[in-house]
């Protein structure tokens, strides 16, 4: 099912209350020591904040639709927690692959820009995908368009077959992102 | 212990911003550097702010870095998607010894979208 | 401690060098679009350099400066990266 043309269940009152919950915690971050010294909670920043955060809940309601029933959901939550390390692994990876063919006085780079398929079919997760391939080891996404086609620039072009390419960059990551938003 | 750890972390990170910024003058195309940006500097702002986490320590610190942290990854890897997206739009055209161009094969049919003369 | 006081001039000079090198790909980019990417990263550089500066000061609400100003810096590249395609596409 696409994101796009998702009709969400009339269901505003709820969808308000996540929203405020979300941006009260957000602020709650921002300002975190919130007892102050002598064990007193800050009551009047917390007033602003819920002031702040009813305000964004109700102007930004049409822009920011958020599915909540994926935000209980505890399979998601584990699959991201494990998905978190995975990600880390990578961009570590793809900084220090970066650097060495920086520093390598060759520069043994072969650049291309090359065509996916993606099997992901919701909105989020092709954006969260485009990201993760931004931030992993020499591959820079361009374009996506409304099919699910990624155009991405690959500092090392090893193959041209489209499964080959597929498998080097991209699966590695559907699987993970398929099993957290979809 | 927390300081030396600190060290390390902000030494790491220093030597990071150092290559990134290395590449984006030695590669030699657009593409290229935007790679080396959102790689290289972003790794390499992550670590000092982790370096700040553990050498402050406090609680508040390790929140607003995190925060910080998460905004650098989202908002680096967006601009680097918009910046190089634009660029190819605007017919930058790739370095010597480039492979292969899909994107602009592809675009080639689209209405608004001129060749580059070069 | 010896390392401590040693070691942030060095990082401090280290981090000037990658602003050096952001600017002098600012100064003599060949195209406008490597001078953009050159802008985006001295904003990621400097959010690095207020880390340090939070650390050796010790003043947690700096860490505010450093969030406020990846945003901002996020906002002008996306400023940018519009002014780029508008410049020879009418969208």
């Amino acid at each position: 099912m696409n994101q796009s043309d998702y009709k969400f269940k009339r269901k505003p009152a709820i969808e308000r209350l996540v929203l405020f919950a979300l941006s009260l915690v957000f602020w709650i971050m921002l300002i975190w020591p919130v007892t102050s010294v002598d064990g007193r909670l800050l009551t009047g920043d917390i007033a602003v904040g819920i002031v702040v955060a009813a305000f964004v809940a109700l102007i930004m309601h049409n822009i920011i639709r958020v599915r909540f029933v994926r935000l209980v959901n505890p399979v998601s939550w584990f699959w991201a927690f494990v998905y978190l390390f995975v990600l880390s692994y990578y961009v570590i990876k793809g900084g220090v692959d970066v650097s060495y063919r920086v520093l390598h006085p060759r520069m043994p780079i072969r650049p291309g820009i090359v065509r996916i398929r993606s099997i992901l079919e919701t909105d989020t997760g092709r954006a969260v995908l485009a990201n993760c391939i931004t931030l992993t080891p020499g591959t820079l996404t361009i374009d996506v368009t409304d099919d699910g086609v990624f155009y991405i620039h690959w500092l090392n072009v090893l193959s041209l077959e489209e499964e080959e390419v597929a498998k080097q960059v991209l699966r590695r990551f559907e699987w993970y992102i398929k099993r957290i938003f979809e | 212990m927390n300081e030396t750890i600190g060290l390390i972390l902000f030494v790491i990170g220093v030597l990071f911003d150092l290559f990134g910024c290395v590449g984006l003058v030695r590669l030699p195309d657009v593409y290229n550097r935007i790679q080396a940006s959102t790689k290289c500097v972003v790794l390499g702002t992550t670590f000092l702010l982790l370096g700040t986490m553990v050498w402050v320590g406090t609680a508040s610190a390790i929140i607003k870095g995190l925060l910080c942290i998460a905004f650098v990854l989202i908002t680096s890897s967006t601009a680097a998607h918009a910046l190089s997206r634009a660029a190819h739009r605007s017919g930058v055209p790739l370095a010597e010894g480039s492979v292969i161009d899909q994107y602009a094969d592809d675009l080639q049919g689209e209405p608004g979208y001129e060749e580059n003369e070069s | 401690m010896l390392t401590m006081e040693f070691l942030f001039p060095v990082l401090t000079v280290g981090l000037l060098v990658c602003c050096a090198m952001c600017l002098y790909r600012i100064a003599n980019g060949p195209l406008g679009s490597d001078r953009m990417v050159a802008i985006d990263i001295l904003g990621t550089v400097v959010v690095g350099f207020v880390a340090i500066i939070t650390a050796v000061s010790g003043k947690v609400y700096l860490l505010d400066v450093a969030l406020v100003w990846a945003l901002v810096s996020f906002a002008g590249t996306l400023a940018l990266a519009k002014y780029l395609v508008g410049k020879r596409l009418n969208e």
